[in-house]
């Protein structure tokens, strides 16, 4: 016999969803048909602020900075972050080290990093800047929109490659010493142990990695605005730090309603599309 | 509830999306659903089927909202058609 009172384990969390995600997004609906004044003064103006929204340059210019920095950011983390995690040892005294060294960028709030990187490539007194500089590179992220982007990656990727490797890692500790044995019987190469033992193996913690730095990156707000600030001009203003500038500098809370539920589907879809081809690679593979 | 702003057509909106998981739910309880495989290149639960829809549709109303001036009705129209085709083919 069924017994569906298990179901009633799962109310909390419903509730809290309810509360914290469900009743926000249908604020945020119901503000993206309206002009808002205040509460009692608004205008409703059907799905205008979404034509507008989507008409708009500088949504358009910061959506497609959007998607290339998360592709940029998913294609270096995720080999180095593999790469990283068959480099530490499995066993040893040496392990627990490599692995708090690994989780230290993680612990760091995202302001702090985006103002340790500040400093850090300023072409005048900082490690990095200077450095470039003194071997006669030029080199200004400030002045440079190839140099913001590219400070801003190597800032992103060293922050964010800890979490990839560390999740890989847990995953390669979960293999069986048996599987290595058997692939060396077989005479496998390096490539051929990584290839048909490893990944396999390795593909639901990916996954979560993965998912988790798509999401992550399509989000990026703090680092770039302590940064770069969105700049020079706008060549590192992405899709939340534009949205910022409507909500809470124009106040505009119409179109930045409008933004936030296109931004919300943008996301929801580029996770779904990379959620559901990874889990069908999975089963093809079985 | 004036916090939330609600306007007539968002009512709407959401009581049909309401409307149609009880309904979903419903048919799950009366009959369980099966995965299968249609023209979509992945093995679907009506569940499945169900979120592709509502995600294909809100993507053909972005689309025919930055494409066209057209009355937005149009773009109703070819979600319900979009929709029916994946629920009982895809």
């Amino acid at each position: 016999m069924r017994n569906d009172k298990a179901w009633l384990a799962v109310l909390p969390v419903v509730i809290v969803v309810a509360f914290t995600a469900i009743v926000p997004l249908m604020t945020v609906v119901n503000y993206s048909v309206q002009d808002i004044f205040d509460v009692d003064t608004r205008i409703f103006v059907g799905l205008d602020w979404y034509r507008e929204t989507l008409r708009d340059p500088r949504f358009i210019d910061a959506l497609l900075r959007q998607v290339l920095f998360s592709g940029l950011v998913l294609a270096i983390e995720v080999p180095l972050g593999i790469w990283i995690a068959r480099a530490v040892p499995r066993e040893g005294p040496a392990t627990a080290a490599f692995l708090i060294v690994l989780a230290i960028p993680l612990l760091i709030p995202w302001n702090v990093v985006g103002t340790i990187w500040q400093i850090f490539a300023r072409p005048d007194i900082g490690l990095l800047g200077a450095a470039v500089t003194a071997i006669g590179l030029s080199y200004n992220y400030t002045g440079s929109a190839l140099d913001a982007w590219i400070t801003l990656l190597l800032m992103d990727v060293w922050h964010w490659t800890s979490l990839v490797a560390l999740l890989a890692f847990a995953g390669l500790a979960s293999i069986p010493r048996a599987c290595y044995q058997a692939a060396e019987l077989d005479g496998a190469n390096a490539w051929q142990v990584f290839r048909y033992v490893e990944l396999p193996r390795l593909r639901a913690v990916l996954t979560i990695a993965v998912m988790l730095r798509l999401m992550d990156s399509l989000m990026i707000y703090t680092e770039p605005f302590v940064l770069t600030g969105g700049g020079p001009g706008n060549s590192t203003t992405f899709l939340s730090q534009y949205l910022t500038t409507m909500a809470v500098g124009q106040f505009d809370l119409g179109p930045a309603a409008a933004f936030s539920v296109l931004y919300f589907l943008l996301i929801l879809l580029l996770c779904w599309l990379f959620y559901t081809s990874v889990m069908k690679g999975g089963a093809d593979d079985r | 509830m004036a916090w939330m702003a609600w306007t007539w057509p968002t009512a709407a909106f959401f009581a049909s999306i309401v409307l149609a998981l009880t309904a979903m739910t419903l048919a799950e309880m009366r009959w369980p659903t099966a995965e299968r495989q249609g023209w979509l290149p992945l093995s679907t639960t009506r569940g499945d089927r169900f979120f592709i829809s509502l995600l294909g549709s809100a993507f053909i109303h972005v689309l025919w909202l930055a494409a066209t001036d057209l009355p937005v009705a149009g773009a109703g129209l070819l979600s319900l058609g979009y929709a029916a085709v994946v629920m009982t083919r895809g």
